[in-house]
């Protein structure tokens, strides 16, 4: 969206609502949801993927040495990708 | 073209077919009448060219419409009672999406007890989905406005689904002369349906995507503008359906209104049977006439309050129940309109015709004594359920 959604007037919006610009919900950053991290434990950490093929969100990110990490800007803390990774890599850690 | 005597589920499916609607979604058991019946045959027959989508519910009736409508193609589909009632939920969501889906909304009454007869209480449950809706009282009626109803859907200020309510068996099952319309009138009047939102992989849109609290409101008021806003595309429409076939519509009409003291107020069929009450109660020399609401929404409340200007009584027949509240419906809403009038009217609400118990131009007349009776008492604010025993 061109603007936050807490500035649109009605005159603004497209007939029905449409988005008519693709991949626009990049700019809303669901991260801010969020209680609760994903950390990854490197050393028990056998690069599967699991938690790369679970996340809801695509906000698990594989990294160039090939260990995953989060993008904490859309990572909703589900816990999922800890729940599926069954050498027990991740742990879940409260926001402060 | 010359008149011709045709049931007037059949005249509609044809009116349909005429209009060269690409796709119709139905589930074709009861409740549900030869309006899809006899397209499903047309298309089989290869003489309407368009896809015949047979679905396992009503819910999924009206999400195929959905998705048809949002790809650009003219969509179509049928339906009463239990099986609006199953598609009201995607109801909203098209009127949300701004999808000219039109539907032939035959009206019956909603179970229970099981029911199959006519009545207004099916489509009072969507009152509020966001559609325009509008009501016909007859087979030349009922023809004249499929197309009226895409021209008004599909047009690009609008884009709004359509109901078009004709009243169940006393009106979708009886045999009327009915004027089909030529392929020339049908050219002439409806332009082929250009979308304001399409889905199509060359530019893609997002439809039916969510909105938080900071900005739904703004949906809200965006809707809701569009529908008050297409009253004068409606009109238009109604004006160049004049110059197609010579048929006059209005979205208040009036009869013998003129010096009437009592005003009779009826949506759909009933207005025929109510004419002939007024004649036979203006020859007894009672001043009473007839508005009969034709476009229910947006509702017309200019027309409204002028078709009533002078009447001293509105008798206000309701052929739906709010259960524990007002009275009918329509009653409620009518009041409501008239609630900042210098003058008001006083307002007695009858609700009669439930589930196709007959109303006879004599049961008018008894409804003008009761009326009468109840303002001379002081409780025209109440409501009657009309002719129900005990």
């Amino acid at each position: 969206m061109a603007k936050p959604m807490d500035q649109y007037t009605w005159k603004e919006l497209l007939p029905g609502c449409v988005v008519a610009e693709p991949g626009s919900s990049r700019e809303y950053h669901t991260g801010t949801w969020r209680s609760a991290r994903p950390v990854w434990d490197e050393a028990k950490c056998i690069k599967c993927g699991l938690c790369w093929v679970y996340c809801p969100d695509a906000a698990v990110v594989r990294k160039p040495d090939g260990y995953y990490t989060v993008d904490l800007d859309y990572c909703k803390g589900c816990g999922i990708c800890a729940a599926e990774c069954w050498p027990m890599a991740i742990s879940l850690v409260e926001e402060s | 073209m010359a008149r011709e005597g045709m049931e007037v589920s059949i005249a509609a499916a044809e009116a349909v077919a005429l209009c060269d609607t690409d796709c119709i979604a139905a589930y074709p058991i009861t409740p549900q009448t030869h309006i899809v019946e006899h397209l499903a045959e047309l298309v089989a027959d290869g003489e309407l060219e368009a896809e015949f989508i047979p679905v396992e519910s009503e819910h999924s009736a009206m999400s195929v419409c959905c998705g048809t409508a949002a790809v650009g193609a003219r969509t179509f589909t049928s339906t009463s009672s239990q099986g609006l009632a199953l598609m009201s939920e995607i109801m909203f969501i098209a009127a949300s999406l701004r999808l000219p889906v039109v539907m032939a909304l035959v009206n019956r009454s909603l179970s229970g007890p099981l029911s199959i007869w006519n009545d207004h209480s099916d489509v009072m449950s969507v009152r509020d989905c966001g559609w325009i809706q509008v009501f016909v009282e007859d087979g030349q009626e009922t023809v004249d406005h499929m197309p009226w109803a895409f021209r008004v859907a599909e047009d690009p200020a609008v884009s709004l689904p359509v109901a078009v309510n004709l009243d169940g068996f006393i009106l979708s099952h009886v045999i009327e002369p009915i004027e089909l319309w030529t392929k020339e009138m049908m050219q002439k009047f409806l332009p082929p349906f250009s979308p304001v939102n399409r889905l199509h992989p060359d530019q893609p849109v997002t439809m039916g995507a969510f909105a938080m609290p900071d900005l739904f409101t703004e949906t809200k008021m965006a809707q809701n503008q569009a529908l008050i806003k297409s009253k004068p595309i409606i009109l238009k429409a109604w004006d160049e359906l004049l110059q197609v076939t010579g048929r006059r519509y209005r979205p208040v009409e009036t009869y013998q209104t003129e010096g009437a003291k009592i005003l009779l107020v009826t949506m759909g069929c009933l207005g025929q049977t109510a004419q002939l009450a007024v004649d036979a109660l203006r020859e007894e020399g009672e001043a009473v006439g007839l508005v009969k609401l034709r476009l229910w929404r947006p509702f017309p409340f200019e027309e409204f309050r002028k078709a009533v200007e002078g009447a001293e009584l509105l008798l206000v027949i309701d052929r739906a129940i709010s259960f524990g509240g007002p009275g009918g419906p329509v009653a409620s809403e009518l009041r409501n309109a008239l609630y900042h009038a210098k003058k008001p009217p006083r307002v007695v609400n009858m609700i009669a015709g439930l589930a196709g118990r007959d109303v006879q131009p004599n049961d008018f007349e008894q409804m003008v004594e009761q009326a009468k009776a109840k303002v001379a008492e002081g409780k025209e604010d109440d409501y009657l359920i009309y002719g129900v025993r005990g």
